[in-house]
């Protein structure tokens, strides 16, 4: 476990509520969480994790409250957010590389060349593959996902199911990649229903039901869920 | 905040790089376009004289309806895998994807003109009366209000759940004014009888108008729900 002596508060929520249509995805969600930890959320479907998680990322505009990210909006925090999703948000007819060097030129990364070279590497997996990524198998279109989400070397990490359809070994790797992530300084966000595969691993696990966040816990112990 | 010039000359070289790998747009509006030109031709078999009373509305109406095809496309890339998401969450200004957009289409539908023009010209017997260079102005600004409108309402119908059908619905009536001043211009040119000048102007008013119009209210459509 990290010493959190040193931790500050890096995100704020305060009374988030997101309605789609009648329906409230997020009621009244409430939370500051630290900086460079290591947060797993988890919950079952529909609990409110992938909206949480969107509306931290700027994707979805809570219908009331606020959110906060080092002082800032997450739109203009967005060059500090690295954000990954369910689906992987690349180009299935490009390869790695190019769907890369696009993502790099968004942001304005200087020798996007070698940064992407960098990055492709780090979640194991070969630069040099011209095969579009329609033909990746899904763990390495989810390392590249993640490469995606991590390419302008962002503070905060909004992962969301990244070992969905992954194998164990590969998971394992995108869990010592994360980990090393966090012990570098960043904030981690990762919402998984593997929770198992973050024990010992995660700083904490924020459970969510129906909308709101129940409880916090620093171990996946928790009554009745395991 | 990246500079709007390099951010769109990227996504414009990406949209290319993946049309030019499925060709998905192209070979749709070249399809549709072959076939308007082939029904019409059996339809009926104009003189020259009627020919150039007709040529300009059957050339427009065939590439307004197969530049919707390429219209669709443009975005419903970046609707799989949810690629949309990765541009609205990076730094990059709303309007460089907007501009990408508008000239990636612009260039397919000028190839898809540039194709079969020469085709509407054999087929019909077209012999031009008046000065045949205005032609190029008319092509130009046409397709450019055709394209700037039709990315913009394809983008507002993305989120809608029939977006094919939407677009049309939404393209046409706005897109009225533009295709009178294409088809009047280019019959007038065709024809020789009047000048094409105020169906210029018209159409330059008109591109400057909505394409003002669109850049202003792209990045609320880009970050709507």
């Amino acid at each position: 476990m990290k010493n959190f002596t040193a931790t500050r508060s890096v995100l704020t929520v305060s009374n988030v509520i997101k309605q789609f249509g009648r329906f409230a995805a997020l009621r009244g969600v409430t939370a500051e969480f630290d900086a460079g930890r290591f947060h797993a959320i988890l919950g079952e479907n529909g609990a409110g994790k992938t909206t949480l998680l969107r509306a931290l990322a700027g994707l979805a505009q809570p219908t009331r409250g606020e959110i906060s990210i080092f002082g800032k909006s997450p739109r203009e925090a967005c060059r500090d957010i690295g954000y990954m999703a369910h689906p992987s948000l690349l180009y299935d007819e490009m390869s790695g590389m190019e769907n890369l060097r696009y993502f790099a030129s968004l942001y304005g990364i200087a020798d996007n060349n070698i940064r992407c070279e960098d990055v492709i590497r780090s979640v194991g997996l070969d630069p040099d593959l011209t095969r579009a990524v329609g033909q990746y198998s899904q763990g390495m279109r989810q390392r590249m996902s993640l490469a995606r989400a991590i390419l302008h070397d962002p503070r905060v990490l909004l992962l969301d199911e990244p070992f969905s359809n992954v194998d164990v070994h590969s998971a394992q790797a995108m869990v010592g990649l994360l980990k090393g992530m966090r012990d570098a300084g960043k904030t981690v966000f990762v919402i998984t229903h593997q929770a198992a595969l973050l024990e010992g691993v995660a700083d904490e696990f924020v459970w969510m039901q129906a909308g709101q966040i129940v409880d916090r816990t620093s171990t996946l112990a928790r009554a009745g869920v395991r | 905040m990246n500079s709007l010039w390099a951010v769109t000359t990227a996504t414009l070289v990406k949209d290319i790089r993946l049309e030019w790998r499925s060709k998905d747009a192209l070979n749709a509006m070249l399809f549709f376009s072959l076939l308007v030109v082939v029904i019409f031709m059996f339809s009926f078999d104009p003189l020259a004289e009627e020919s150039r009373h007709i040529v300009g509305g059957l050339v427009w109406v065939s590439f307004l309806f197969a530049s919707v095809t390429a219209l669709n496309q443009t975005w419903a890339r970046e609707l799989r895998n949810q690629v949309l998401d990765a541009y609205r969450v990076s730094p990059a200004p709303a309007n460089a994807l907007f501009l990408a957009k508008v000239l990636g289409n612009f260039i397919f539908v000028s190839v898809l003109e540039a194709l079969m023009t020469p085709l509407f010209v054999i087929f019909y017997n077209v012999r031009v009366l008046g000065p045949a260079w205005q032609l190029i102005p008319i092509a130009l600004l046409g397709t450019w209000a055709l394209v700037v409108n039709g990315t913009f309402f394809a983008a507002i119908s993305l989120r809608t759940r029939s977006r094919e059908i939407m677009l049309p619905l939404l393209l046409f009536p706005v897109s009225i004014p533009a295709v009178i001043a294409m088809v009047a211009g280019t019959t007038s040119i065709l024809t020789g009888e009047e000048s094409a000048h105020f169906y210029l102007v018209l159409l330059l008013t008109y591109d400057v108008v909505f394409t003002t119009a669109c850049l202003a209210l792209f990045g609320t459509i880009l970050h709507a729900e």
